[in-house]
């Protein structure tokens, strides 16, 4: 089998408040002969919802030189945030422009990197859909996951879309048959493709809003009666771990959807235990879904 | 209650709207005032910002009272309003340039001013700051620190180069040294 090799970009979230995600999808990829190959000296993104924000110069230029990183590998980047996606397609985008791409160069002088345009950025489910492939994902799996699963895709995934790989916006079901790859079902819930709430600043600005946002969800998600959350951004993630505990808080519910990662869902079904996949190391405790499937961490 | 408003054309700043056109924003002026975007807007659903109105306030040139509007700050770039547009506008995009231009008038949030000041001293606008997170990564059996700009001081340098130059240090006000690293 050929080796798929990636620039791996990690971002800022997961290396330094869900490093469980990282050490996951550590783990999944060599099963699926990827090689994920280190991006020595990235930084941020930088996020869009806030450096963006704040100065769309600053914000290229920063993308640029992370492009550069990858570009010294010679390898196409991998992320597995929606919001480094983002991010790092619209800077790969933006910088195809010749005279935008001189005008970075120009600031990047100085830094020892400069942008040439040669690499491309994927996300996580694009790899393992289109890059992979959904056979040689199934060949890895030994211990089917029978459970009840809301997808959540996370907006920066599809949009924009005239960016993006994908063709559609509605009704995108290729995180729901990776799901289903594992012997999952991905049930409906009212506002699926609703946002979480975490991007734009929000999360770190104006978290009543945020948190509204999510508990939207996690009301339809619970009405659906679904046994886990299954996310492919970490960001999306976050704001539904960590921020169910804060909207159980502010809005006095109890809300106890357990919240995955998918590579966290893959590694259990390559048969990982849940606590090589980080599981105990979740907010709202994913005990009641490993009980569904017959484990525990 | 109905705000009667006079409008006072000293306030209005008529190149607003080329600006945008100028800077992507390509077909603003072709905004209908449909009111899709306001439509498809999760945020709006829940707060009072109205995206049409934005867009609309924009397009007549009330600067100020566009940019110092706190609503422009509870958009969570979804992207569903640029999606659905019916005349193809870049309506994220849109709020993003005034978020910019807002910023330069000096209306930013502290919250957002802290991230801010995290990027330039770390490389990370969420970086490893208490130990914490190292151990949960060593558990975890990463190395404590990613190979990230963590790993490579030069890589921290290289970043503040960069913010010099585009001269993000003093969009931000940011006084080296002299930071509260609490906040
Ligand atoms: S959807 Fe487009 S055309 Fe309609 S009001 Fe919004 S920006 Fe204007
Ligand atoms: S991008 Fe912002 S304004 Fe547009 S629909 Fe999403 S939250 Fe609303």
């Amino acid at each position: 089998m050929t080796k798929h090799r990636y620039s791996f970009f990690l971002g800022c979230v997961i290396p330094n408040r869900l490093p469980q995600i990282e050490a996951a999808t550590r783990l999944v990829a060599p099963k699926l002969d990827i090689e994920l190959v280190e991006m020595k000296g990235a930084s941020c993104c930088p996020a869009p919802g806030v450096i963006k924000s704040f100065d769309k110069d600053t914000w290229l230029a920063i993308v640029a030189r992370n492009i550069a990183l990858a570009e010294e590998n010679g390898l196409d980047i991998l992320v597995l945030c929606n919001g480094c996606y983002g991010t790092l397609i619209a800077g790969v985008h933006d910088l195809k422009d010749p005279e935008t791409r001189a005008r970075v160069n120009k600031i990047l002088k100085g830094t020892g990197h400069q942008i040439k345009g040669t690499v491309t950025t994927k996300h996580l489910a694009e790899v393992l859909y289109m890059d992979i492939g959904m056979e040689a994902i199934e060949e890895t799996i030994i211990r089917p996951i029978e459970a009840r699963c809301a997808i959540h895709v996370g907006c920066h995934l599809l949009k924009p879309s005239d960016i993006r790989p994908w063709g559609v916006v509605e009704d995108f079901t290729v995180v729901d048959e990776l799901v289903e790859l594992l012997g999952a079902t991905s049930v409906d819930y009212k506002l699926k493709d609703m946002c979480c709430g975490a991007g734009g600043g929000l999360r770190s600005a104006v978290l009543d809003v945020s948190l509204d946002m999510a508990r939207e969800k996690f009301e339809a998600m619970t009405q659906a009666k679904v046994d886990c959350l299954v996310n492919v951004c970490n960001f999306c993630h976050l704001q539904f771990d960590v921020g169910q505990v804060q909207v159980n808080k502010e809005f006095g519910t109890d809300y106890q959807i357990p919240v995955l990662y998918y590579t966290q869902l893959l590694g259990l079904a390559q048969g990982f235990t849940p606590k090589e996949m980080g599981l105990d190391r979740h907010y709202i405790s994913v005990e009641p879904f490993l009980e569904k499937i017959g484990m525990s961490v | 209650m109905i705000d009667r408003r006079i409008i006072n054309g000293s306030k209005i700043d008529s190149e607003l709207a080329d600006d945008m056109t100028k800077a992507g924003i390509d077909r603003i002026r072709s905004c209908i005032q449909c009111g899709t975007c306001t439509g498809a807007c999760p945020s709006g659903r829940r707060t009072a910002m109205r995206t049409r109105q934005l867009i609309r306030k924009a397009l007549l040139g009330f600067r100020e009272e566009v940019l110092s509007d706190p609503d422009l700050w509870v958009c969570t770039t979804c992207g569903t309003c640029t999606e659905r547009c019916p005349r193809k506008i870049d309506v994220t995009e849109a709020i993003l340039y005034l978020r910019n231009l807002a910023c330069q008038e000096g209306y930013m949030r502290p919250e957002h001013r802290a991230v801010s000041v995290k990027l330039i001293e770390t490389g990370h606008a969420v970086p490893i700051d208490d130990e914490k997170w190292s151990k949960m990564r060593e558990d975890l059996g990463l190395s404590p620190l990613p190979p990230t700009v963590h790993s490579y001081p030069k890589a921290v340098k290289e970043i503040q180069h960069i913010i010099k130059k585009t001269g993000f240090d003093k969009l931000i006000n940011y006084k080296e040294g002299k930071e509260d690293d609490k906040t």
